[in-house]
């Protein structure tokens, strides 16, 4: 039923009322693997998070998790899981150590097993210093390495975040990343939404780009992109707001043109050179700027908008 | 994994919720347990020796009793309410909503009614114990009369869950605590004022009188009466237990659907 896939969703529908969240979606994530819902916010990521969370159930479709139903089994499901949910739901009042401690009394854990992985949480968390300090004192970016602390505390078979590093400064995103490879590296599947696409790229083995309840590309980041941008792209910025008419001189430069409200991209294969044909015209943008491709730039392609407004 | 194995200590997994609330209490206890001990002392004071000097200048014992005596038990029924009530509004919207720290428990493996009656029998313990210091206090003042007083635990504990129960199920449907304070004003305020608390039913004109005995309060206080001075008759103290446990029931299987609908849908 499972053919070894560590979680197995068919034609998964999540309505609320007449809203249809997620509309019929389906994948497969294996054991060990690093696996990514990218998308805008509203895109249905949140409710597919919670239904193969065991929390929600579907509408409709069939989901499997760990080889198990989760209509039928979902305390035992979740009892394998991990949750590290978009708000740090953490007890304000209480000591980072009772937060882990008594957290852990909710898998029925024995109380020594529970002291012993606390321990060796606050360490991976890097928090063993703030051990009893009010969690309301601490900063955004321990708050969460806390969550995810918290969530280690049943060694989850499945770690699933939601926007690990929505609202964090770069510094905590990326410590906060490095702790997450080390858990990919000890074999712990990571299942991950992001609207950020540095993070999808730096985390992801494997993402779905999801808007509107449906995906609308799957695979790997690096082929996504191949498969579906340039190798390089320059962005140019104008002066002036007449960028249907730039548009049309700057055609013929470029595979593909987006104009958006404050700049003009160019989807070529050699930027600095497309940049010298375009001075050579004497077009002169006020700032001119070549960069990779991006799954940024997949998105924009494939649904007409960006991922963060 | 061997998590099957370590986790298998057995227990009906409501019982984690309880200890969570059990464990919480005892980091932060020490306010609640000096205003749980001298409140009653000064409520007694005040009013039992205070008011009840006035009281018995004027119109002597009230049915029966010193004043004192009479207005103890319904301390021990209003407190407990006050209890449930404290309990149950704005910390279970906070659960759901604003730390949303109940939307943490249930992705354990703890299901949504496990995390209702968790709460529930935490609530049961705290008004249990409660009572007991209170039936201790009361008696120290003497007004207690016969050993039914054994019972006011239960009953102060019976009182918090009657309250507790509907308002959890109805916290947990709740977007903004608006309406909360509404309640505590215009509800349990007066209930806390008129559910024949400081003075008999009788008091009141007769048309009156079974608007007060419509009061859901007015049966808990009815009760702690006929506990603490052995006088109640058999169809009435069933009554007003009947009343008390319909809203208990009626809010547990009401807090079911509403924290599975806020928790899980």
């Amino acid at each position: 039923m499972t053919n070894g896939h560590i979680l197995q969703a068919d034609q998964l529908v999540k309505q609320f009322g007449d809203i249809v969240a997620v509309s019929g979606v389906s994948f497969a994530i294996d054991r060990g693997e690093s696996f990514g819902f990218l998308g805008p916010n509203g895109a249905g990521k949140t409710s597919t998070m919670r239904m193969i969370s065991a929390v929600s159930r579907p509408s409709s479709g069939t989901l499997s998790i760990l080889g198990l139903d989760p209509l039928t089994h979902g305390p035992e499901i979740r009892g394998r899981l991990g949750v590290v949910p978009q708000e740090d739901t953490l007890e304000l009042e209480l000591s980072v150590r009772l937060n882990l401690e008594m957290f852990g009394r909710y898998f029925d854990l024995p109380r020594r097993t529970i002291r012993e992985r606390t321990a060796e949480l606050l360490a991976f968390a890097q928090l063993s210093e703030r051990a009893n300090d009010k969690v309301d004192n601490l900063s955004g970016g321990m708050k969460r390495r806390l969550t995810i602390a918290r969530a280690l505390i049943n060694r989850p078979e499945i770690l699933i975040l939601d926007e690990p590093t929505t609202g964090l400064d770069p510094q905590a995103r990326h410590l906060l990343w490095e702790r997450l490879y080390r858990l990919k590296r000890e074999g712990v599947t990571l299942v991950i939404t992001t609207h950020y696409m540095d993070e999808a790229e730096q985390l992801c083995d494997r993402l779905v780009v999801m808007d509107h309840g449906t995906f609308v590309a799957e695979g790997a980041p690096r082929d996504l992109i191949t498969q579906h941008s340039t190798r390089e792209v320059v962005e140019l910025r104008f002066g002036t707001d007449s960028h249907e008419e730039l548009h049309y001189r700057l055609a013929p430069f470029a595979e593909r043109v987006e104009v958006l409200p404050d700049r003009i991209l160019l989807y070529v294969d050699d930027g600095d050179d497309t940049l010298r044909q375009i001075h050579a015209q004497g077009i002169t943008p006020t700032s001119a700027l070549v960069r990779r491709s991006s799954l940024e730039d997949v998105f924009l392609r494939l649904t007409g908008r960006t991922l963060v407004d | 994994m061997s998590a099957s194995l370590e986790t298998s200590l057995g227990g009906p997994r409501w019982r984690r919720s309880w200890w969570y609330h059990a464990m919480f209490y005892a980091q932060t206890w020490r306010g609640s347990v000096a205003s749980t001990v001298l409140f009653p002392i000064f409520y007694l004071a005040a009013l039992g020796v205070g008011v009840g000097h006035l009281v018995s200048a004027h119109t002597g014992l009230v049915q029966g009793q010193t004043y004192l005596h009479f207005i103890a038990p319904s301390l021990l029924a209003t407190s407990t309410m006050q209890m449930g009530e404290g309990e149950s509004l704005w910390p279970v919207l906070a659960a759901v909503k604003w730390i949303r720290t109940y939307h943490a428990v249930a992705a354990t493996p703890l299901e949504p009614e496990d995390i209702l009656v968790g709460k529930l029998t935490w609530v049961v313990t705290r008004a249990f114990a409660t009572g007991v210091v209170y039936t201790i206090i009361i008696g120290c003042f003497g007004a207690l009369h016969s050993w039914w007083s054994l019972t006011l635990p239960f009953l102060g504990a019976l009182i918090a869950l009657a309250f507790s129960a509907p308002l959890v199920a109805y916290a947990a449907t709740a977007q903004s605590d608006a309406s909360f304070t509404a309640i505590y004003r215009f509800a349990f305020v007066p209930m806390f004022l008129f559910s024949a608390t400081f003075y008999p039913v009788s008091a009141y004109p007769a048309d009156i009188r079974p608007i007060v005995q419509f009061v859901p309060l007015y049966h808990g206080v009815a009760l702690a009466r006929a506990a603490a001075f052995g006088h109640g008759s058999i169809a009435p103290v069933m009554g007003h237990l009947a009343v008390l446990v319909a809203m208990a029931v009626g809010g547990v299987l009401w807090g079911r659907r509403t924290m599975r609908r806020r928790l899980v849908d």
